[in-house]
């Protein structure tokens, strides 16, 4: 038996790649369907949408379902667009804040001695299996006694610590070479100017990749909004969202749902086609040793 | 020289500080807190009373629910959901690996999108295709190729909702794990495989037990710890769908959204907390098999 090659990370096609092809590419069309759905539903005009026998293509495309959903004033008598200003706020802080905390405290945790690090990264990296659905009472609380409830900062503070996120700068930090920080601090740079001008730019992969996973969770979460928010002017796109679809068996609510829908995925999904290749040179360190 | 280190340990505490802060107080104190009212009667109003055990010992003696429900539902959910998202994300990751780069590119970001419709945004696509009546999308494709007569209730029977559950959060379980794992397949020294291979690999289920597996294990690892974190995340997804807590007969009833039950709904936040310590304790355990699976060895 000869040797035949590895074919991992092939440079181009060859015909015994088409059986990965064969179960890759139905696997992604069927994974595909739901999506393709809320794209189609959205353009929906309801004769299209309550159709029957239900067609999964649209005919005659149309943005009435998006004209509805913001012209349509909520019960609380709330425009829809401030829900998506909260959101895109909420998102922007949370995105920003949490890389400057997590880099700082990578950069230290990777690059300075001292005598807790070790097992201060160990309890990080514990913490990665934490599930903070478990603790939804215990963080009430927490947050109730802190005078917190109705406070807009409670859609930030408590996403603020990510344990993925630390854990993946810190290796990617590893990366970078001992010698150059050596160099600069004989140079007479100080910490800040070393975390600023070296670390920051030459991390920028694993920047990108805290970036989209804060966003998806800030985005996307609805426990701020469902339990420490009172004020609906102060809540979030993905509540109101939750509102509009347990209430779907309003017949006009479908389209405008679907297009509510896709608000909520499309940033992701064009934020990560921007930082995919970023990601992949993250994930690259994100073993766990 | 201890001006010095005491100048280096101002550094240390600016820079750890914040995220240290959020850390301790989104994280940890509300993990001991659980543990703590876990052992109280806690109404919201009056101050917690210590209760010793009687919590747990309602929770396994007096909750019929929890016990015919919630824990075996739990357990299949988990067992069902984790080892086949991540076995399913490892054989995408390698087949992924194995062909060029913009084919590859395209499929990783069709495969990986549904990771980031968590929860609500998705909703409202699964409540279409799996409407009850006979114009939900999938009862009209199943009722056109003649499989069923009758409209299923995906949704609202006992009987469904949990497969329906099972199938839309592997769906959406291709998430950073299987990223993980891709780079980790990709990053493999193609000379060992040479080496295997001279060896005497031949086929190719062994250079996947022998090299690739052995090579990545760190990602593994990784992967293994994100599946038991999002299948045990996972657990809202019956309510979602059911659109009610408690769910139809119970059927969707997670250890999740039991929680939720008491502590929001009865606000017996006491026995609640005890819940929630059996699930902290369910992840632990499972974290601790995948690690002895795929944990280096010292």
């Amino acid at each position: 038996m000869a040797f035949q090659g590895t074919k991992i990370n092939p440079q181009r096609f060859h015909r015994s790649q088409i059986k990965f092809y064969a179960i890759l590419i139905p696997l992604a069309l069927f994974m595909s369907l739901p999506i393709i759905f809320i794209f189609m539903n959205a353009f929906k005009p309801p004769n299209e949408l309550f159709a029957f026998p239900p067609r999964i293509f649209v005919r005659n495309p149309t943005w009435d379902n998006f004209k509805s959903l913001f012209n349509t004033l909520t019960q609380s008598g709330i425009p829809v667009s401030r829900y998506l200003f909260n959101s895109l706020l909420i998102s922007l802080l949370t995105v920003i804040a949490t890389i400057l905390v997590g880099t700082a405290a990578g950069y230290v945790l990777s690059k300075k001695q001292f005598r807790l690090k070790k097992l201060l990264f160990e309890i990080n990296t514990l913490a990665l299996m934490f599930v903070p659905i478990a603790v939804m009472i215990p963080r009430y609380i927490i947050i109730a006694r802190a005078g917190l409830v109705d406070n807009f900062l409670v859609h930030i503070l408590p996403n603020l610590a990510m344990p993925v996120g630390l854990f993946l700068v810190k290796q990617f930090i590893d990366q970078i070479p001992d010698s150059l920080i050596e160099a600069a601090k004989l140079d007479g740079a100080n910490d800040w100017f070393i975390y600023g001008k070296i670390i920051l730019p030459l991390t920028k992969p694993a920047i990108a990749t805290i970036a989209i996973l804060s966003f998806q969770t800030a985005w996307s979460s609805v426990e701020a909004s469902n339990f420490y928010i009172n004020q609906e002017s102060l809540k979030n796109f993905a509540y109101y969202m939750s509102t509009l679809t347990s209430s779907t068996s309003a017949v006009a609510g479908q389209g405008v749902a679907a297009a509510a829908g896709l608000i909520m995925f499309l940033p992701s999904l064009v934020i990560f086609i921007f930082t995919q290749s970023k990601v992949m040179n993250t994930m690259a360190h994100s073993g766990i040793k | 020289m201890s001006e010095l280190k005491r100048a280096e340990g101002k550094w240390i505490l600016a820079f750890l500080g914040p995220y240290a802060v959020v850390f301790t107080i989104f994280i940890i104190v509300p993990i001991i807190m659980a543990v703590l009212l876990s052992f109280t009667n806690f109404n919201t109003i009056q101050f917690p009373d210590f209760v010793g055990l009687k919590n747990y010992i309602s929770l396994f003696t007096y909750d019929d629910v929890f016990m015919q429900y919630v824990l075996p539902n739990t357990i299949k959910f988990a067992l069902i959901v984790g080892p086949l998202g991540y076995a399913l994300s490892f054989f995408l990751a390698w087949m992924l690996a194995q062909i060029p780069r913009v084919p590859r590119t395209i499929l990783a970001l069709i495969i990986y999108s549904p990771s980031m419709t968590v929860g609500v945004a998705m909703q409202v696509i699964w409540l279409t295709i799996f409407s009850g009546d006979k114009s939900g999308y999938l009862n009209s494709f199943l009722m056109n190729l003649g499989l069923i007569n009758q409209p299923v209730q995906w949704l609202q029977s006992p009987q469904y909702l949990m497969i329906t559950m099972i199938i839309v959060t592997l769906w959406s379980s291709m998430g950073v794990g299987f990223l993980a794992m891709l780079a980790g397949v990709l990053n493999t020294d193609p000379e060992l495989y040479e080496a295997g291979y001279v060896d005497g690999i031949s086929k190719r289920w062994q250079e996947i037990f022998y090299i690739t597996v052995p090579l990545m294990k760190p990602q593994m690892l990784f992967g293994a710890v994100m599946s038991v974190v999002s299948t045990f995340q996972a657990g809202y997804i019956g309510v979602l769908l059911s659109g009610s807590n408690p769910t139809p007969q119970y059927a969707g009833q997670l250890i999740v959204n039991h929680i939720e039950d008491y502590g929001f709904l009865r606000y017996e936040m006491g026995y609640a907390a005890s819940i929630s310590v059996m699930l902290l304790l369910m992840i632990w355990i499972s974290s601790k098999f995948v690690w002895s699976i795929f944990g280096e060895r010292e």
